[in-house]
């Protein structure tokens, strides 16, 4: 599905990604982990399109396409969501009409017609119960007000509302509570299926008790150095990632 | 054409006859004594109306508007509400019949029962206008209008005031002038709105002055949507002289040069005015928006939002004052004004002026310049939402809650549905 090679990305003249390697296949549940400013997040941002990032080499292949060839929307309406570390807050603009807009213009793009409003309510009726979302909540200015929580299960109703080939989530356990977090990993599970894939970027192991990972990467200095299973994570939180650092130090002196 | 030849027409133009002569006559006076304001006058430094003057117009020009080519111009949802007519700057409505309100040409009010109010009120807004642009007007004021509305009057419709030039065979300079008094407890809604017919220059210098009685509320907006070739300078002067509400809303989308005066004085303990504004501008449009608003008495509280978006080459101008006056304590006075500029060409002044000789008062002001928020914008095109619809969102969203203080729903659904045509708002 997805297809990572050799990725190279820089802000404002500064190397980030430096050479970023990395296979999904549908159904797969990729975790990428590592201390902080090794890239994570870059990693995400530029797989959305995000602007202030270059991407100064290597591809990337999602079904078949060069996705870095692709306007934000683009990807977004090919199948790529992002669920932001930030959700922002954009008063004046309601959350159902924003969804509807962007289902509505991703279902044009796909060549469907777009949804009436009964059968509109009707699906987001259903995909607000994944995350235990309230409609009065979704009358709202978008994420105007909400809290870290509720911004966050926003996210994720609007992952289920767009349904995503692939979903990556940006630090989405971040700031969340643990009942919090059991609701939106529980949402993610429920939407979880053998055709669609996702990559959780995450700091702490945490999150991956509860979205069980079939892949565990650790990212350090713009480079994946080393991937394994949910084990990995484990092992992580157990030793910090110094260990890491330090293999790394060892292989690197050797 | 020079500016002496300007002046001359204008005193040419001047009728030195009628039971306004007094008031006129000072005005031609302070005419001649003032000039056309250059940028060197502080009040216009961003706003260049001596060029604009210097076209041989028709002024207060004779006119036979066919009432079928005029139908085509009027705000759709006007046909819902009461009109005065103004054809190139003359009152040319008659036959208006309102429960509770008395509109008489103002020539005819200082000749009736009104008389004291005229003689007292008219020409108050000339003390915060030293400019020749004011002065100009109120020279002219016999084709003015006098609308009175009487005690605990509630008006059932809103009353759309359009001035209309018949700029299709000459240029024209209009003139209107409006002097409206609403009595104690008694509440309207005005819409003011301009329209031209033709594709010649057009300038509009129009003067409406409210008085506002106690208990008494008013909601007043301004539409500005002509085409490149009309230019305005428009002050709306409110007294209140009791304590009452007044509400003023401001909306330019198009025109050439905009000069919008709004002034609010606060002569009764306990008054309360809010002002909003909207514009929307491109091409070369110029709107500056100047306010005053004037605390004579204290406990009074005023507010002030004024909201711009700049696309292509055009210029927004946000000055807003407010003297609170030495009386005037427990003063509550708030303004702000934010932009967005949407072009490397647009540009955008603004300037607050707060002077304060009383003590114990609470003001605040705040202004920003910027583009749209490129984190927003990124959020909603990871959506699936194209840059220009999610540009138009954004945009529409920093408008609209400008729109939300216009209380006749057909207006705010009118005006907003112009503002997402011009956004291109498109699903």
């Amino acid at each position: 599905m997805l297809k990572i090679t050799g990725l190279h990305a820089s802000i404002e003249e500064k190397q980030i990604l430096r050479g970023i390697n990395l296979e999904i296949k549908p159904g797969e549940v990729h975790a990428i982990m590592g201390p902080n400013g090794s890239g994570k997040s870059t990693l995400a941002s530029v797989l959305a399109g995000r602007a202030q990032y270059e991407v100064t080499g290597g591809t990337v292949d999602f079904m078949g396409k060069d996705l870095l060839d692709m306007s934000p929307e683009d990807r977004a309406r090919e199948g790529v969501f992002l669920a932001f570390q930030y959700p922002v807050e954009i008063p004046g603009v309601s959350t159902t009409n924003f969804i509807k807009t962007a289902v509505n213009e991703t279902r044009k793009y796909r060549g469907l017609e777009p949804l009436d409003a009964v059968s509109f309510l009707k699906t987001m009726k259903e995909k607000m119960k994944l995350v235990n979302i309230d409609q009065s909540l979704l009358s709202r200015s978008l994420n105007e007000g909400f809290s870290g929580g509720e911004k966050k299960r926003n996210e994720i109703f609007q992952m289920a509302m767009l349904e995503p080939k692939l979903a990556i989530l940006d630090e989405t356990d971040s700031g969340l509570d643990i009942d919090a977090l059991r609701i939106v990993a529980n949402g993610v599970n429920q939407y979880r299926n053998k055709d669609n894939a996702f990559l959780l970027v995450t700091h702490y192991q945490r999150l991956l008790d509860y979205i069980v990972p079939d892949f565990v990467h650790v990212l350090y200095n713009g480079r994946i150095v080393k991937s394994g299973t949910k084990e990995l994570a484990m092992e992580l939180e157990e030793r910090g990632y110094d260990f890491i650092k330090n293999e790394l130090a060892v292989s690197e002196g050797a | 054409m020079t500016m002496s030849d300007v002046i001359q027409n204008i005193n040419r133009a001047f009728q030195p006859t009628g039971p306004l002569v007094k008031i006129k006559s000072q005005a031609l006076a302070d005419f001649n004594k003032y000039g056309i304001p250059t940028v060197k006058h502080e009040e216009w430094k961003y706003t260049r109306v001596s060029g604009l003057l210097q076209v041989p117009f028709a002024i207060q020009a004779e006119n036979d508007i066919e009432p079928e080519l005029l139908q085509q111009y009027l705000l759709p949802c006007s046909k819902d509400g009461y009109l005065i007519n103004f054809e190139n700057g003359k009152f040319a409505s008659s036959a208006l019949s309102i429960e509770g309100v008395t509109i008489l040409p103002l020539a005819e009010a200082n000749q009736s029962d009104f008389s004291a109010l005229v003689d007292m009120h008219l020409g108050r807004s000339g003390k915060y206008h030293p400019d020749g642009i004011n002065a100009m007007n109120t020279a002219f004021a016999e084709f003015g209008a006098f609308l009175f509305v009487k005690k605990g009057q509630k008006v059932d419709k809103p009353v759309y005031i359009n001035y209309i030039s018949d700029n299709r065979s000459v240029p024209t300079l209009s003139m209107p002038r409006m002097f409206v008094y609403i009595s104690q407890g008694a509440e309207i809604e005005i819409v003011e709105h301009f329209i031209s017919l033709g594709t010649q220059d057009c300038f509009t210098n129009q003067i409406t002055e409210v008085v506002v009685e106690q208990d008494a509320v008013v909601n007043h907006y301004k539409i500005q949507n002509e085409g490149p070739f009309a230019s305005q300078v428009s002050t709306t002067h409110f007294t209140q002289i009791g304590k009452s509400l007044t509400n003023a809303t401001t909306i330019s989308l198009s025109g050439n040069v905009l000069r919008n005066n709004l002034n609010m004085v606060m002569e009764a303990e306990h008054g309360e005015s809010h002002m909003y504004g909207l514009y929307l501008l491109d091409g070369k449009t110029h709107c500056d928006n100047h306010t005053i608003v004037d605390n004579v008495m204290p406990h009074c509280f005023s507010n002030e939002l004024y909201k711009g978006i700049m696309d292509g080459e055009s210029t927004g101008v946000f000055n807003g004052k407010i003297f609170v006056r030495k009386d005037a304590q427990k003063t509550n006075a708030y303004q702000s004004n934010k932009n967005v500029l949407l072009t490397d060409m647009a540009s955008a002044n603004t300037k607050p002026q707060l002077e304060i000789y009383a003590d114990d008062v609470k003001c605040s002001h705040g202004c920003t310049i910027g583009k749209l928020d490129e984190e927003a914008l990124f959020y909603l095109r990871a959506r699936g939402i194209s840059e220009r619809n999610a540009k138009s969102l954004l945009l529409h969203a920093f408008a609209v809650d400008i729109l939300e203080n216009i209380k006749s729903e057909p207006l705010r659904a009118y005006v907003d549905q112009l503002i997402s045509e011009r956004l291109e708002f498109n699903f």
